[in-house]
């Protein structure tokens, strides 16, 4: 038995993301039953799970690609108001591709795997409405040289990169428009380990250096431990446990979360 | 009274070789086209004695307009006495009676494959383009469902990243034909298979342009006087073929879109493509009453639009 | 001085589901701080020492208990404070000091020790400086201030790690056995460092395996040996 927590007393500032009491299921499955989440602006949640927990999919209604079925998400974003799953479709492209930027897992889901990699970076500044050939790629090399993407490989295809540089393009079309908030859907899940440390890597500095707010999933513990300051733990759509990332790996206290935390050290 | 009173005499088949629904359909479908100038509307394209990717959607939109009044012309890149176009002619002309024609200014309604006459086009004339590809979109977005979306909420930013492309492997863009163009500043159609030398005559001219696409079950219609414009980058300016300076070794006119024939010493002949517009200037020439209208370009350059 | 911290029966235990078992670290903990003062906790291996500092930092959750805070913006229970207030004080108000670097990869070491400064909203080359000035006074060799720690002996990684959580002079400050391991210079200018922290005000509780290395700073002690009473007492007495 713990003690509850307060509301937040010290900072006054509102939540940049807040999202209240989601439900969603699938016919009989319930992929999230009645989760909330708060983002501050600058921190780093992670929400971390096994499979079909409902991370990903709560990922995913962050980022405005699933609805579910009641509950309200609120972006604390200047000409950004009320519940964002009453947005109909068109206003939901335009507030992802200006204010949201995602790492998917799957690089297939973010990229065109045969266009050019600055390419691929461009398109982000072409659907917010960029005309200028010379900004698009003064603005291109940037976000790739920011996510540490070699620029030599500037114009490869991503079909022709490893798995680590898939990623970095990725990335960089996901900071390329400066977002309020960057989700990461188990960005370095499948890479060799050494691939993987050097894009946690990358991942940190632009935190550092850039005071990005992210929403990070996934299942590995070291990628949550890495880079969250605050970390959720899901398990079959529920959260059981949140806490500060210190505080989840050496004194959790849910049955689940001890058993995770055990499982990985 | 009797049963054949009441009918109409046998006949091996409908005016105009299409049945009357799908005439009707057409017509239908075509004023849909024109009241919502490039976008795309679908239609149940129906057999026609030619091969899909022939001309059919070309070839049912002309069936539908002709009477036996209309003064056809129909042209393949270009020119009249190619053999597809010669059979189309002829089949049009033998299944609805109507008297065809070689020139662009006599012509009531012109089916073309891949070029604009050089000569200006009236309002009482129309232009049927045959269209292989209908769908600017499947190039950056293969899911025609989603492209679909995309034009709905005119989401074209792919569009500049095929442009985007080129310039980055090619240095220019390589874009030669079908050269994606908003329609009434709404739309992004692929003008068919037009050279870009032909996309500006689109642009507020006076005339009626439909284009079909038999095979991919879809029409859409550039109606008079509509603002035409090929996409571009701001910093990168829209630029035609280089033809203005090239002369027509046969006729001998100069300023208009060349054919180039490949000459054994590796050099190259030029002859122009239009190929009725060549021979009005060499009947001119010869000192026949110059026949030739008013064409869109003058020396090699696109008059000023309005 | 003024009041830092007021602990009130302050417990703290362990539930270990796997096992189906609990056991307490510590319970029934009150005490007061005040500003610029030094207090050492004392006891056995396992008495909770330095669960009782995690528990103060909220890397360990507690039972009951309270423990009020006078920051800057205000007095909140460290206990039941928001997670995001916490992260606050952690960056602005509340320091922890072990003896164990987190290096992070391709970072220099003037970096690393430059950053609390930096999050402080420090100007870059400012915050440079100052990191400088404490990686040599805590001996770290000039030629490694641009080297990446992480390839850095266990030793000089103490140091680097000293020089960043010091840097920033911090209203509380909890020390986890930060001398284990040193030498005799870098806990000279540790203990140099905590002395000028002490008299700008800083509070500290510490825990240390050699209480000598600090006896000049404490203040007062308290025992979390199970079944003495906490007596607290004087420094004079215990050291």
């Amino acid at each position: 038995m713990t003690l509850a927590q307060n509301a937040p007393q010290l900072v006054t500032a509102q939540p940049l993301l807040q999202i209240r009491g989601v439900n969603k299921t699938y016919g009989p499955v319930t992929a999230v039953q009645d989760v909330s989440a708060t983002v501050y602006a600058g921190e780093v949640l992670g929400i971390v799970g096994e499979s079909g927990s409902g991370k990903s999919t709560l990922l995913r209604m962050m980022n405005l690609e699933e609805i579910p079925d009641n509950g309200t998400y609120t972006l604390d974003l200047p000409e950004v108001t009320g519940n964002l799953f009453d947005l109909d479709r068109f206003e939901r492209r335009m507030l992802c591709a200006k204010r949201i930027g995602i790492v998917y897992q799957n690089p297939h889901l973010g990229l065109l795997m045969g266009h050019s990699s600055s390419g691929n970076v461009a398109e982000r500044l072409l659907v917010a409405g960029e005309r200028r050939f010379a900004t698009l790629r003064a603005k291109a090399m940037d976000a790739l040289a920011a996510s540490e993407f070699p620029l030599d490989r500037l114009d490869a295809p991503p079909r022709e990169l490893s798995g680590g540089m898939q990623q970095r393009v990725q990335l960089a079309k996901a900071i390329a428009l400066e977002p309020a908030l960057l989700l990461l859907d188990e960005p370095t899940t499948g890479l060799d380990v050494s691939v993987q440390a050097l894009v946690l890597d990358t991942l940190k500095r632009l935190q550092q250096e850039r005071q990005i707010t992210m929403v990070l999933v996934s299942h590995d513990l070291g990628v949550i431990r890495t880079l969250a300051d605050r970390v959720m733990v899901m398990r079959r759509g529920q959260v059981v446990e949140a806490g500060l990332v210190d505080q989840i790996f050496q004194d959790p206290q849910h049955p689940y979360t001890q058993q995770l935390v055990h499982a990985k050290l | 009274m009797s049963l054949s009173s009441l009918t109409k005499p046998w006949e091996p088949m409908s005016y105009g070789f299409l049945d009357p629904s799908a005439k009707r359909e057409l017509r239908r479908k075509m004023l849909k086209a024109v009241a919502v100038p490039g976008c795309q509307m679908p239609y149940a394209s129906r057999e026609v004695p030619m091969a899909r990717g022939w001309g059919t959607g070309g070839l049912q939109v002309s069936l539908t307009l002709i009477n036996p009044k209309t003064r056809v012309k129909v042209i393949d890149q270009g020119a009249d006495d190619s053999v597809n176009a010669a059979s189309i002619r002829r089949f049009l002309a033998r299944v609805s009676g109507a008297p065809t024609t070689l020139d662009t200014l006599d012509a009531d309604l012109i089916q073309s494959r891949h070029r604009i006459p050089e000569e200006k086009l009236r309002a009482d004339q129309i232009l049927v383009l045959q269209v292989p590809n209908p769908e600017p979109l499947r190039p950056v977005e293969p899911n025609m469902s989603i492209a679909r979306q995309m034009h709905g909420d005119a989401d074209y930013g792919r569009m500049w990243l095929q442009l985007y492309e080129q310039i980055v492997r090619s240095g220019r863009v390589m874009q030669g034909a079908s050269y994606p163009s908003m329609v009434n500043g709404r739309h992004v159609m692929t003008p068919s298979p037009i050279p870009r030398w032909d996309v500006p005559k689109l642009h507020m001219a006076k005339h009626l342009t439909i284009l079909s696409a038999g095979r991919e079950k879809r029409i859409f219609a550039v109606p008079p006087f509509t603002r035409v414009e090929p996409l571009v980058f701001d910093d990168v300016p829209y630029r035609v073929e280089e033809h203005g300076q090239l002369t027509c070794y046969r006729s001998g006119a100069e300023g208009f879109f060349m054919n180039e024939i490949p000459q054994p010493d590796g050099s190259a002949l030029h002859e122009i493509s239009d190929s009725e517009y060549g021979v009005k200037h060499i009947r001119t020439a010869q000192g026949e009453p110059d026949a030739r209208g008013e064409t869109w370009y003058q020396n090699g350059q696109m008059e000023d639009t309005p | 001085m003024s009041v830092v911290l007021e602990v009130q029966s302050l417990s703290k235990g362990f539930t270990m589901h796997h096992l189906d078992s609990q056991f307490a670290a510590f319970s029934d903990v009150s005490f007061d701080l005040r500003a610029g003062e030094f207090l050492l906790l004392k006891g056995k291996n396992g008495a909770g020492k330095s669960t009782l500092l995690r528990t103060l930092y909220r890397t360990y959750l507690a039972q009951s208990g309270q423990a009020l805070f006078h920051s800057h913006h205000g007095v909140i229970d460290l206990l039941r404070a928001a997670d995001v207030d916490l992260a606050l004080l952690r960056r602005t108000e509340i320091g922890f000091v072990t003896q164990f670097l987190t290096a992070r990869p391709r970072v220099s070491a003037e970096a690393l020790v430059a950053e609390p400064l930096r999050l402080a909203g420090r100007s870059a080359q400012d915050a440079l400086d100052e990191a400088r000035h404490w990686l040599a006074a805590f001996g770290v060799k000039e030629s490694l201030w641009r080297a990446y720690p992480t390839t850095f002996s266990g030793g000089e990684q103490q140091k680097v790690n000293l020089a960043r959580a010091l840097i920033l002079p911090q209203k509380l400050l909890l020390l986890d056995e930060p001398t284990a391991s040193l030498d005799v210079g870098a806990r000279a200018a540790l203990v140099a460092r905590l002395a000028e922290l002490k008299s700008n005000g800083t509070a500290m509780i510490g825990v240390f395996h050699h209480p000598d290395d600090v006896a000049d700073l404490i203040d007062r002690v308290i025992d979390l040996t199970p079944e003495t009473s906490q007596i607290e007492e004087r420094q004079d007495v215990v050291v």
